[in-house]
């Protein structure tokens, strides 16, 4: 089996584990590229079907053509789709970077409150995200199931053992698991099967006719454009081959201090 | 230091990059865990080889540079891995990180594990996931406990391919003898634990001796370099040529099919097979392989995640491992294992735990331990026999007995369904592998099938019955040669214990076999038989709060051992009636030496079959000397004792 495979059939096997065990479960789908092929593996996992809810955490300030290529997958493929929101923090505009927030402040509230928000207004147990070990480094230290009390802390300092494909799957009522099947793939891992599996993908990660392309998408104000005249799966495979930029360095709000990420991910973020 | 350029000159790093950074496509990837004592440099050693195979990320180096340099701090390589602020400030790894890196060969996940005995669940978590392992001693400190306890546990964990790398040769002026030392020392304790490693190399992580290329401050060493040695690990092959396990996952009812999910775990499955599954008896046939946009195939092997149809409808649900059935699994109730305790309380006796094997989940407890490990020294913890537990961080050999049935293998034959873990309330606390064992196959034995009663108890429980009795339920069992007296103490050590207002009561060799066991015959196989049931039996009476005595010639040791672990601990009191066989030739109440002499009757214990003395029982009595009236005062004085320890009031 080749490597693709095994990292491909590691993922539905996990994906099929939270399904078992979780009674209410549900899928973060950032229209990204990562959580895409989560939302294909799902497919893969449960032979056609996307057996749980979509939830989309929409900050409002994402690129336009995000939420109606969202709508569309949504329609063609079936999808259940949930939306949450921060209406409370967009109406008081307390928002990066016309209001008074930080980045790292207005991710907290836009994206991890909006989440909280969901995930308790419709009870999740279990929550499917797309994160993976080399984004960055506090990802590479995370489990398949990694709990979250109830305040959606991430004690990182003790985790559950993870070993021989069990995985933590009782916990105390409040708290609820992230379940991460793609935690041991890499980007690279991530375009190579785009390509294997002729999968749609949002454009916006091919070079437009200003020589650009987003490498990694999230809120406009707070995401960079790459130069880069890859226009094709294969061209993006053959530069990420050649580069030694970390996916994130368009990322802005990473960067506002050394542990500015940690701090994030404790607090509960993706 | 020498003059020549060492690698994390700017001008090595880019002939480096030159070699690394050309475009292919990766064939494969394997995972490798860096293990070994905390401060021992694993961290650094990580960050080293990611420079000097030209693998970090742009600006990673001189970011870290300046995140040391802004707080005062001397830059460490370690940074890179140990990406927790807290980490960071206590200068040690606490969680397992994985990063990613490539040579010509293949694409490599580097997995590296903490070292500092806190955080072992960390390392295991690490360590379990990875093929290959490279074990870091430092040459100052030379081989510490947790060295020690990595190379026991990453036996334990499954993984064979272990190099060791003595770091720090620096501090050691890159001293051959010293390299030599630890290499002697280490490689004694790896094969006392049964490991065979690879190679060992010297090397300065800092400096990046031996890691990339050669080292010129040891040209003594002739072997590879830490990157040649990565190169020959072998990619774990999937087990596709052994007996077919497919552990049922779960059950979908998709476009009104019923489909049974699950992951090949070995073996292939095809199209027209006949599946059992275990653990039971049901059996369908394959009607179809599902999977979503894949080339259909009419067969699947290990690895693959796949859905099945069938042919007939059974009731089938997750937990269930369909097999071929005259290959399939072992389907018992008790096994034995070799298990590692992670959590923060201890594995007790006589408390129930959730086990989880591939898919099966199911309430057990411990039977018996026969001996637990300190994984650094190899030595036996003792502990008082009343106090039997698994502490954290150590390693046990054990009995796990389960509440129902469980498809299992012996985890030298099949990996997957050959370990378990255990769950102690909410948490995985434990890991354990299948050791060797006679288990029975399917149908020839129904001993360990019909053992399922044993957790049927009702609301009267054993404290309430000793309460009520004035005493717990014992088996006395008396062994020895025919004539040796066994009869007369049982029926004498009865009569007092009625007397002394206790339930006794005696099973005799004679009127068993004139009843329960008239079927049997003296071959050592109906022997064994016998016992079985003569055990079984005298087991209800122990459940049912009474001193059950047996007087049985019960000549083979296996069996009565097997006795013994049936019940609770302490419970079984075995009594070794001791006369010498010319004694009891002697005396030859029932006249039957003198047929066996004849040859009239044959297999007679003393005299045409074994018999194996007791090496380990409770009482000894010397009934060639003594009276029969002292031999039962022996016995009454030991149960008192007994009675008191168990601290049982009325």
């Amino acid at each position: 089996m080749d490597y693709l495979s095994k990292l491909e059939q590691q993922s539905i096997y996990i994906m099929r584990e939270a399904f078992n065990k979780f009674e209410n479960l549900a899928m973060l789908w950032s229209i990204g590229k990562d959580s895409t092929v989560l939302l294909w593996l799902a497919r893969k996992a449960f032979l056609g079907h996307v057996p749980f809810p979509l939830v989309h955490v929409d900050t409002t300030y994402k690129i336009p053509s995000m939420i109606e290529y969202r709508d569309r997958i949504a329609r063609e493929w079936k999808l259940d789709l949930v939306v949450g929101k921060n209406t409370e923090v967009l109406e008081s505009g307390k928002t990066f970077p016309n209001g008074k927030a930080t980045r790292v402040e207005c991710c907290g509230t836009l994206k991890k409150d909006a989440l909280k928000k969901v995930l308790e207004d419709h009870g999740y147990n279990g929550v499917i995200v797309g994160v993976r070990r080399d984004e960055e480094p506090t990802r590479a230290k995370e489990r398949y199931f990694s709990p979250r009390d109830k305040n959606m802390e991430w004690n990182v300092e003790d985790q559950p053992p993870e070993l021989w494909d069990q995985f933590k799957t009782d916990f105390e009522k409040g708290s609820h698991i992230r379940i991460h099947p793609l935690l041991h793939w890499t980007e690279l891992n991530i375009w190579e099967y785009i390509e294997r599996e002729n999968m749609p993908i949002i454009p916006l990660y091919f070079s437009n006719a200003n020589g650009e392309r987003y490498r990694s998408l999230g809120c406009a104000p707070c995401t960079g454009i790459i130069k880069s005249k890859a226009s094709t799966v294969r061209e993006i495979i053959e530069e990420l081959r050649n580069t030694k930029t970390p996916e994130r360095a368009g990322r802005a709000q990473d960067k506002e201090s050394e542990d500015a990420f940690e701090k994030l991910r404790r607090d509960g973020y993706m | 230091m020498n003059g020549t350029a060492r690698s994390g000159d700017p001008a090595h790093r880019d002939s480096v990059n030159k070699i690394f950074m050309q475009t292919y496509a990766p064939s494969e990837q394997l995972k490798i865990v860096i293990v070994g004592h905390v401060d021992h440099g694993k961290s650094t050693f990580v960050g080293r080889l990611f420079n000097d195979t030209g693998s970090l990320p742009e600006g990673k180096l001189e970011q870290l540079q300046k995140i040391a340099e802004r707080r005062g701090v001397p830059f460490e390589w370690a940074n890179l891995m140990d990406a927790l602020q807290s980490e960071r400030d206590q200068n040690i790894t606490i969680d397992t990180a994985q990063i990613w890196f490539q040579t010509k060969k293949r694409q490599y996940v580097i997995i590296d594990a903490p070292g500092h005995k806190e955080f072992l669940k960390n390392m295991v978590t690490g360590a379990a996931n990875a093929e290959a392992a490279l074990l870091l001693i430092d040459a100052n400190e030379g081989v510490q406990e947790q060295s020690r306890r990595h190379g026991y546990l990453l036996n334990l964990l499954g993984i064979r391919q272990i190099a060791v790398l003595v770091n720090k040769m620096d501090l050691q002026d890159y001293s051959q003898e010293r390299f030599d030392s630890i290499e002697a020392e280490y490689r004694k304790f790896l094969v006392s634990v049964g490991v065979v490693p690879k190679c060992f190399i010297p090397i300065a992580a800092k400096m990046g001796d031996n890691i990339a290329s050669h080292s010129a401050a040891m040209p003594w060493y002739k072997g590879p370099t830490v990157l040649d040695t990565l190169d020959d690990f072998k990619v774990a092959a999937l087990p596709t040529d052994q007996p077919l396990r497919f552990p049922i996952q779960d059950v979908y009812r998709f476009d009104e099919r019923r489909i049974l999910a699950g992951r090949i775990e070995s073996g292939t499955l095809r199209v027209g097979d006949r599946l059992t599954f275990f653990p039971g008896t049901k059996s369908s046939t394959v009607k179809t392989i599902e999977r979503w946009n894949a080339p259909s195939r009419d067969e699947a092997s290990a690895g693959e995640s796949i859905g099945i149809t069938l042919t007939e409808q059974i009731f089938v649900e997750r937990g269930a491992v369909a097999a071929l059935e005259n290959s399939g699994p072992f389907d018992l109730v008790r096994f034995k294992a070799r298990l590692f305790w992670l959590g923060r309380q201890p594995f007790r006796k006589g408390r129930s735990y959730k086990l989880k094997l591939a898919t099966q989940e199911v309430e057990c407890e411990i039977e018996s331990i026969h001996r637990v490990i300190d994984s650094s020294t190899l030595e036996t913890v003792s502990r008082k026999e009343n106090e039997m537990f698994i502490g954290r961080n150590e390693v046990a050999e054990l009995v796990i007995r389960t509440k129902r049935p469980v498809a299992f293998d012996v985890h030298a034959d099949i990996v997957s369904t050959g370990r378990f873990v255990i769950v102690d309330g909410l948490e995985v606390s434990g890991g354990g592998i299948i050791a060797e064992d006679n288990y029975p196959k399917r149908n020839t034995d129904p001993t360990t099938r019909s053992e399922n009663i044993f957790w049927s108890h009702g609301k009267v429980t054993a404290p309430h019955r000793a309460r009520r009795n004035g005493h717990p339920g014992y088996i006395v069992w008396l062994t020895g040669l025919s004539g040796s007296g066994k009869s007369s103490i049982a029926m004498e050590l009865e009569r007092e214990l009625f007397n002394m207002g206790k339930n006794a009561y005696v099973l005799d060799g004679d009127n068993i076999r004139h009843g329960l066991n008239s079927d049997l015959a003296f071959s050592p196989k109906d022997r064994r038989e016998n016992i079985r049931r003569v055990g079984e039996v005298a087991k209800l009476f122990v459940d049912a709060g009474v001193i059950c005595i047996t007087a049985f010639i019960s000549p083979y040791r296996e069996d009565r051992d097997m006795v013994r672990s049936m019940i609770r601990e302490g419970a079984f009191i075995e009594v070794f009636v001791n006369a010498p066989l010319e004694v009891c030739e002697q005396r030859d109440v029932k006249g039957l030496y003198a047929k066996a002499r004849a040859n009239q009757i044959k297999e007679f214990t003393g005299i045409s079959a074994p018999y194996e003395p007791p090496t380990n029982a409770e009482i000894d009595l010397k009934t060639g000397e003594q009276t029969v009236t002292e031999s039962v005062t022996r016995i009454l004085e030991f149960l008192h004792l007994r009675a008191e320890e168990d601290e049982i009031s009325i």
